[in-house]
């Protein structure tokens, strides 16, 4: 069975025409990227908006041209085989509007199903069933245009689900959506994948936690590269040496961001909180060794200790460890 | 067969949601009957005070009839890949394993429902309220007229559509600067001949300003045909062959080129 994903130096360049006396401008959005998923795996790309996910998953459904390098989906060639690799896929985008407002829940799943040569009976049953088991059999009859944002989700998990394609995309499939209903998604994506393992799923996401939580492997996407690319506890476990520390200072005086400057910290986070005078800090050091250093340099910024711990490595330490900065801070910069 | 059998389920669904949607939202009754029907009756009264011919009143009413599929077309077909990536559901069904025609004469025939009602209002109008004569054993072979012009027409449309994978709001420029002048080429109103024959024959490469020319010699018996019937059907199916293959064309040429520079799925463009 042929790998159910694999890119080789896949590139994909955007260009901005020159336009009154601005030169040409050229983008990579994704750049030499290589990867290969196999049957059976839920593979989650993580990095933050900006960082190629999108562009690397619509390259993959077919929806965009790559500038250079392959792209193979079943092992088949999504630029020279898209029709036949559309038979294959199929994908779901978080906070996607689609659909049209004045049809129900399960007619218009039964539209899309349409589209990938469901009989009419064949589609139903799915539908029902689906529905059923991710609780909105009840909002069947309910309008596109009456949905909260978590219902809607749903409706598009299974619009993905019911094709049964052997590689489903998702594309940030909790974007937007609260606690208890991200942690029904993410029960959805479970079950889905263990229905069949020869099925593939490609799920992106900028949330650390939940790409822990559900994926077999990850890999780290940042300004269009895979930075690593690994099982998550393989991740974690390559950078167990670092030291993570969470401290609360008091005492700071506006000083907080210069932490993020300091030379041997790596700051995951960082929450001041003006009203109560206090700054939270999560950071990494090369080992423990370095922390005294640290600690007289916040002294020296003012700051007087309220709390002090020390932690297990996350995948979000991870990735401000290979990407030099946070999802968050990644994501202000690209904006 | 299987694919073929795919692509007509997908046409049907397509089709289906605008059927649906008309019936959920019945507003556009009105818009669709009663507004066209009073530009129809406008232009008839024109005629009738200038004293004109009465067969010029029966031109105009089936101008009114064809000018729904006309609209049917650009709105409802060529444009409609605009809304739906607008809607955010161009994604789907770019990315479904179906082909892109399947899609576009589904949105056709959906439209067809509201179409059909407001060119049988106009025709009930023409006969009830003007009393237009219709030459009774001409009916047959102007509704095969018929049947290739909506083929061309359509054809073309699907063309159209294909503009709007590429350049989305710019091709809706397009299509917005195409309907004014298309009133005048196709001849809705008034006979194809008065043109002239440079102009006449321009515009018959527009599929309407054939086909209802040639429905008027036959289910009028008008004596002002631009070119005998036989000629008039033989060019419009050769504009219907013509234009279906165009559209395939354009349709996979437009879709790679929005594919290469990434325009197909980008929103409000």
């Amino acid at each position: 069975m042929p790998p159910a994903i694999r890119t080789q130096g896949l590139t994909r360049l955007y260009r901005k025409a020159p336009r009154r006396g601005v030169p040409a401008q050229e983008f990579r959005a994704v750049d030499g990227v290589d990867l290969e998923i196999q049957p059976g795996e839920l593979f989650g790309l993580l990095g933050p908006n900006g960082a190629g996910k999108t562009t690397l998953i619509k390259i993959l459904c077919t929806l965009l041209f790559p500038t250079s390098g392959t792209a193979e989906v079943c092992g088949l060639d999504v630029v020279k085989d898209c029709e036949r690799v559309r038979e294959r896929i199929n994908m779901v985008s978080g906070g996607e509007p689609s659909g049209y407002g004045l049809l129900t829940i399960r007619e218009q799943l039964w539209v899309f199903s349409q589209l990938y040569g469901l009989s009419t009976a064949e589609a139903m049953s799915r539908i029902d069933r689906m529905l059923d088991q991710y609780g909105l059999a009840k909002d069947a009859g309910t309008k596109i245009n009456r949905l909260s944002t978590g219902m809607r989700q749903k409706m598009n998990l299974i619009r993905g689900f019911m094709t049964a394609p052997s590689v489903l995309f998702l594309d940030e499939p909790t974007l937007g959506l609260d606690a208890h209903i991200a942690r029904q998604t993410r029960d959805f994506i479970r079950a889905w994948m263990a229905e069949d393992r020869t099925r593939a799923l490609l799920l992106t996401t900028h949330y650390l936690a939940e790409a822990h939580e559900l994926c077999d492997r990850v890999a780290i996407i940042h300004q269009g590269r895979i930075r690593a690319c690994d099982t998550p506890e393989n991740l974690v476990a390559a950078h167990r040496g670092d030291a993570v520390f969470e401290i609360t200072l008091s005492g700071l005086d506006g000083q907080s961001e210069a932490l993020r400057r300091d030379p041997d910290m790596k700051v995951s986070r960082l929450d001041a909180d003006p009203a109560a005078g206090h700054t939270t800090v999560r950071f990494s050091l090369a080992d423990d060794a370095a922390l005294p250093g640290a600690l007289s340099r916040m002294a020296a910024l003012g700051g007087r200790i309220v709390n002090l711990s020390k932690h297990e490595v996350t995948l979000e330490d991870v990735f401000v460890k290979i990407a030099g900065q946070t999802i968050a801070d990644a994501e202000k910069s690209s904006e | 067969m299987s694919s073929l059998a795919n692509n007509l389920r997908a046409a049907r669904a397509r089709a289906w949601i605008r059927v649906v949607a008309a019936n959920r939202e019945l507003s556009w009754v009105f818009f669709e009957t009663f507004l066209p029907a009073m530009t129809t009756a406008g232009y008839v009264l024109v005629y009738r005070a200038l004293g004109a011919p009465p067969e010029f009143e029966s031109y105009v009413i089936l101008g009114g009839v064809m000018t729904a599929f006309w609209l049917n077309v650009l709105w409802g077909m060529a444009a409609q890949f605009f809304w739906e990536k607008d809607m955010g559901n161009l994604d789907i069904y770019m990315m479904a394993p179906i082909s892109r025609m399947s899609i576009l004469l589904g949105m056709a025939v959906g439209g067809m429902l509201g179409t059909a009602i407001r060119s049988v209002v106009i025709l009930v109008l023409g006969i009830v309220l003007f009393r237009v004569q219709f030459h009774l054993p001409g009916l047959a072979t102007a509704f095969g007229i018929f049947l290739l012009a909506m083929a061309a027409l359509y054809g073309l449309g699907m063309m159209l559509a294909s503009l709007f994978l590429l350049f989305g709001r710019g091709a809706q420029r397009w299509v917005e600067v195409a309907q004014e002048p298309v009133y005048l080429l196709s001849g809705f109103n008034f006979p194809l001949a008065s043109l002239g024959r440079t102009a006449a024959a321009l515009a018959s490469a527009f599929p309407l300003a054939l086909g209802i020319d040639a429905i008027r010699q036959t289910a009028l018996d008008s004596r002002t045909g631009f070119l005998p019937v036989p000629v008039e059907a033989a060019i419009l199916a050769g504009l219907a062959v013509a234009f279906f293959f165009l559209a395939r064309f354009m349709l996979r040429v437009m879709e790679n080129r929005a594919k290469r520079e990434g325009r197909l799925t980008l929103k409000w463009q």
